[in-house]
């Protein structure tokens, strides 16, 4: 019973098939059309927007490492199972930092003042986060975030912004407007340590039962709120936030309360444009507090990332689209610096940011 | 050692075409999950992870079934050049089941992310938190990948060739069919060489 059909119909049958799982490989991974934002394209256009610091992160590359623990008053197990919650202390690491991927950018301007937080519960799982000191994110998608870091990043004729593609995207983007207003009106704290930190995104916390709440949650510090005058910024030194938290710290430990906040029917959990009604219910679950700075050559914050989706079992993503943006552009920030020599950052020299400190 | 079997072992050949799924799915998952960002990437990555350590898992039981158990011998006529590219590559293929999960499950360790599966099971680091080796290992694994996907089409392309094209009853030992239609030219080989013992 030998085959009829002759060999070169066999051999390209086989091609056709090894051609078609490539095909659908290739499909799978994004190779073909239709254009797919991808987490590396993101990291390209901050890069595009910052230049290139080898080392660094490739947002918020300007921060210091700090550690501490959250003291859990037992109130959030009311809404998440997870071990965080249960009345008892947990060890944190975390990072202070300030917004743009220039690691020596002056601190003297506008732009945000994060806190970044790792969190480990008794049984090993992590809490991760990266907060920012603004309640809402000037875009509400990965797309307008790729669209608002390329309108706004330095023609390579000029050197500077093109004020026309900024103007195009602002024309398009109320919510990025209604950002910027707010980042113009509000009034700007004078230390990391009397800041206010928003989680950005809706998260779920789960409880035993089951139930799922839609929370946003933040730090309020414990140090009194005092404003700085923006007229004066530029005029300040280079390092001048992370010298005094740094120099606060040498001498005191900082406390934030940890607020979580319940939406209510109805209110948006996937646009982190949008605040909620200020009647929200709000809950103290505990108290995060600060006792050390080190330089990122010397802490531990440097060869980890904030990753939001970092969390323990509990506390859950809600539908937010930024949410796996922000996951997927950290891992790939990450593996950019991890590969890279690079400089000191801006505090390696500070002498208070030591390991020696006692 | 009966080195006359016709087939591989039932439980090898249930191994081979289940991971197969598992190893395809795999290499799908992974190169999509790192090209978006949509909700899908959490989805994906949720699901590679357990994924992965299954797959490790049935490779150690594989590898330990392989190692015991007689493996049918390839037929007389093949050519020297196949038959060597046909060892190189199923020991390529078992290299990579156990290297891809593992490099994967150390690179999370070294970047510091928590390897979870499930939800609540954690598994220990198996790598100290280290940034160039984070950065070296995601490049492995990307680059063992490919490699991987690589030899499965040669693999795939050998398999067909010996099915549709040599006829020599090779495709047949990791079939799952029960009946034998027509005794493969290497089991009667085989039989008539192994038959003075």
């Amino acid at each position: 019973m030998r085959p009829t059909r002759p060999i070169l119909v066999r051999l390209a049958a086989i091609s056709g098939v090894l051609l078609l799982l490539s095909a659908a490989f290739a499909m799978a991974a994004g190779w073909l059309p239709p254009h797919r934002l991808g987490p590396d394209a993101i990291v390209d256009a901050l890069e595009a927007h910052d230049g290139r610091h080898p080392g660094f992160r490739r947002a918020h590359a300007k921060g210091l490492c700090i550690e501490g623990s959250f003291l859990s008053n037992g109130t959030g197990a009311l809404l998440s199972k997870a071990g965080i919650f249960a009345k008892a202390d947990s060890p944190v690491i975390g990072r202070f930092s300030t917004g743009g991927g220039q690691p020596y950018a002056p601190d003297g301007r506008l732009a945000f003042r994060s806190l970044a937080l790792s969190l480990t519960q008794a049984n090993g799982e992590q809490w991760r986060m990266a907060l920012d000191d603004t309640p809402i994110f000037p875009v509400a998608t990965p797309q307008a975030f790729v669209d608002f870091q390329r309108a706004t990043a330095p023609d390579p004729r000029t050197g500077k912004p093109d004020p026309a593609r900024a103007g195009a995207y602002l024309a398009q983007h109320p919510e990025t407007r209604a950002f910027l207003k707010w980042q113009q009106d509000t009034p700007l704290s004078s230390s990391f340590a009397n800041e206010t930190f928003y989680s950005i995104n809706t998260f779920r916390f789960i409880d035993d039962a089951g139930k799922a709440w839609m929370v946003r949650w933040s730090f309020e510090p414990e140090t009194p709120f005092e404003a700085i005058d923006k007229a004066t910024l530029g005029a300040r030194p280079a390092n001048f936030l992370f010298d005094d938290v740094i120099t606060r710290l040498a001498h005191n430990p900082l406390r934030w309360r940890l607020i979580v906040t319940i939406a209510e029917p109805g209110d948006t959990t996937d646009d982190a444009t949008k605040v909620w009604p200020v009647d929200r219910r709000r809950i103290d679950v505990g108290t995060l507090v600060i006792d050390r700075a080190l330089a990122e050559e010397n802490g531990d914050c440097r060869n980890i990332t904030f990753d939001p989706l970092i969390l323990p079992s509990g506390i859950a993503p809600s539908d937010d689209p930024l949410l796996p943006a922000r996951s997927g552009v950290y891992a790939s920030s990450l593996a950019r610096r991890d590969g890279e020599h690079g400089q000191p950052s801006a505090l390696a020299s500070d002498p208070q940011a030591r390991r020696a400190l006692p | 050692m009966n080195p006359s079997a016709s087939r591989f072992p039932l439980a090898l050949r249930l191994l081979h075409w289940l991971m197969a799924i598992c190893i395809l799915v795999m290499l799908f998952i992974g190169v999509g999950m790192v090209s978006t960002v949509s909700e899908l990437q959490t989805w994906l990555i949720d699901l590679h992870k357990p994924l992965g350590i299954l797959i490790l898992c049935l490779a150690a039981i594989r590898a330990c079934i392989r190692l015991t158990r007689p493996a049918p011998a390839l037929p007389a006529d093949l050519p020297t050049v196949q038959r060597v590219a046909a060892h190189l590559s199923h020991l390529l293929l078992y290299a990579l089941m156990f290297a891809l999960p593992l490099v994967g499950w150390a690179m999370l360790s070294a970047g510091g992310y928590p390897v979870q599966l499930f939800g609540t099971l954690q598994l220990p680091p198996i790598a100290p938190i280290d940034g160039p080796l984070f950065a070296f290992l995601r490049q492995a694994h990307t680059l063992l990948a490919m490699v991987l996907f690589a030899t499965i089409l040669l693999h795939l392309g050998a398999a067909l060739f010996h099915a549709w094209v040599r006829h020599d009853g090779v495709w047949r030992t990791m079939t799952l069919g029960r009946s034998q239609r027509r005794p493969p030219i290497s089991s009667i080989w085989i039989s008539r060489s192994a038959g003075s013992s």
